[in-house]
């Protein structure tokens, strides 16, 4: 199965290691990432003004070339899919953006939402299956306490995403388990981590972040894993009491699946 | 129309939602992982708006605190969506010449070896024009 991929600015540097472990584990799953022809940055956060049109194009570049290819688009940082998934809505949803987007674009035929984006985590639930991956694992995590951090990029706001459950999801509990690993559930694993406000106001995102980290401790995780550089960032930058060691889950995945030393060599 | 009450109109439209329907629980403020930063709550944002004293929105440290985490946009009973009022209000500052609340010369200081291309391009994209 081939599906469209994109990557995104910051797998391209500061993340190379989500994009590589992904790729690797996903030929061994039976499935390719065939990445887009010059794709454009999402520009990282979604634009919420209802009348922005020209930060939405690159996203919607990208969706035609999927779309043009026959094939559904993975995503695999939480940001640039928050991004993409907003904007498809938009496009298959409201009119006005609908009508002025393809009319910058002058497509060969106008594009209206038809992609399905999904994010790396659901190919490995909804095609491949959970059950699938454990069969493939050959170092299981086991008995290693994992707590999953989702953020908030992949499940809010929850009608548009419809990635999980958006206040008590489970697709990465479910992943945790595939790997053989024990997931803990904390509370706060769908917080904030600060986003974007570790730029200016480090103080600040030190402190959010550490809270997760540190109520994830005092729920006994050994290690959290993410699908967000920044939030991957923002967590290891935490003043939190307890330095808990934070994973992409790709690399988990690689690692369960036996790949992890061919994809560092 | 006065000045205020063309912003007011303005933050309505950009932020497409309708601030008459909050009927007040609070759901916004307490889900706000910034709630402490904020000198002006959500749930306040809302009534700002409908009070028209947009001057106080402009001004306010609560717009540079907003993470855009969507907490109080998810768990809001009336669909008022707060997050995206304070977004309205922000971009009314950020639209104008000179509202960049983060200039280009401030970045090099602000990097360190860790930091992630993704954090750069969304402060550029929430912080200015």
């Amino acid at each position: 199965m081939k599906y469209s991929y994109y990557p995104g600015c910051t797998l391209k540097n500061k993340a190379k290691d989500l994009d590589a472990y992904a790729r690797a584990s996903a030929e061994a799953l039976g499935f390719e990432l065939e990445e887009i022809e010059d794709w454009q940055c999402c520009g990282g956060v979604y634009p919420l003004g209802s009348d922005e049109i020209a930060t939405k194009l690159s996203s919607v570049r990208a969706l035609n070339a999927a779309k043009e290819k026959g094939q559904d688009l993975v995503t695999l940082c939480s940001a640039c899919h928050h991004v993409i998934k907003r904007v498809n809505d938009d496009m298959k949803n409201v009119a006005d953006i609908q009508f002025r987007a393809n009319n910058y674009l002058k497509l060969d035929e106008p594009y209206t939402g038809e992609t399905q984006v999904l994010h790396f985590l659901e190919v490995l639930r909804d095609r491949v299956g959970f059950d699938a991956i454990k069969e493939k694992v050959v170092k299981p995590f086991t008995g290693k306490k994992i707590g999953a951090y989702y953020g908030c990029l992949l499940l809010r706001p929850g009608k548009i995403l419809e990635f999980d459950n958006p206040e008590n999801p489970k697709i990465m509990e479910d992943f945790i388990r595939a790997i053989g690993g024990e997931p803990v559930i904390y509370p706060y694993r769908n917080e904030c981590c600060g986003g974007y406000i570790s730029l200016k106001e480090k103080e600040l995102s030190k402190s959010m972040a550490g809270k997760i980290m540190d109520n994830a401790a005092s729920f006994e995780a050994d290690m959290l894993i993410t699908a967000c550089p920044l939030c991957l960032y923002n967590l290891n930058k935490s003043d939190a009491k307890t330095k808990l060691p934070v994973y992409y889950f790709t690399e988990l995945l690689a690692e369960a699946l036996g790949l992890k030393e061919e994809v560092q060599a | 129309m006065t000045k205020a009450e063309m912003q007011a109109e303005k933050i309505k439209e950009i932020s497409g939602t309708d601030p008459y329907k909050c009927m007040k629980c609070g759901k916004c403020s307490a889900s706000c992982p910034s709630f402490d930063e904020m000198d002006i709550k959500p749930h306040q944002f809302v009534s700002y708006v409908l009070n028209e004293d947009i001057e106080a929105l402009a001004n306010s440290k609560s717009l540079w605190k907003c993470l855009s985490c969507f907490a109080c946009v998810e768990r809001c009973p009336r669909d008022v969506k707060p997050g995206k009022i304070i977004d309205g209000a922000r971009q009314l500052v950020v639209r104008e010449k000179g509202g960049d609340y983060l200039k280009a010369d401030e970045i090099p200081e602000l990097l360190d070896e860790e930091l992630p291309q993704q954090l750069l391009v969304s402060a550029f994209r929430r912080y200015r024009r």
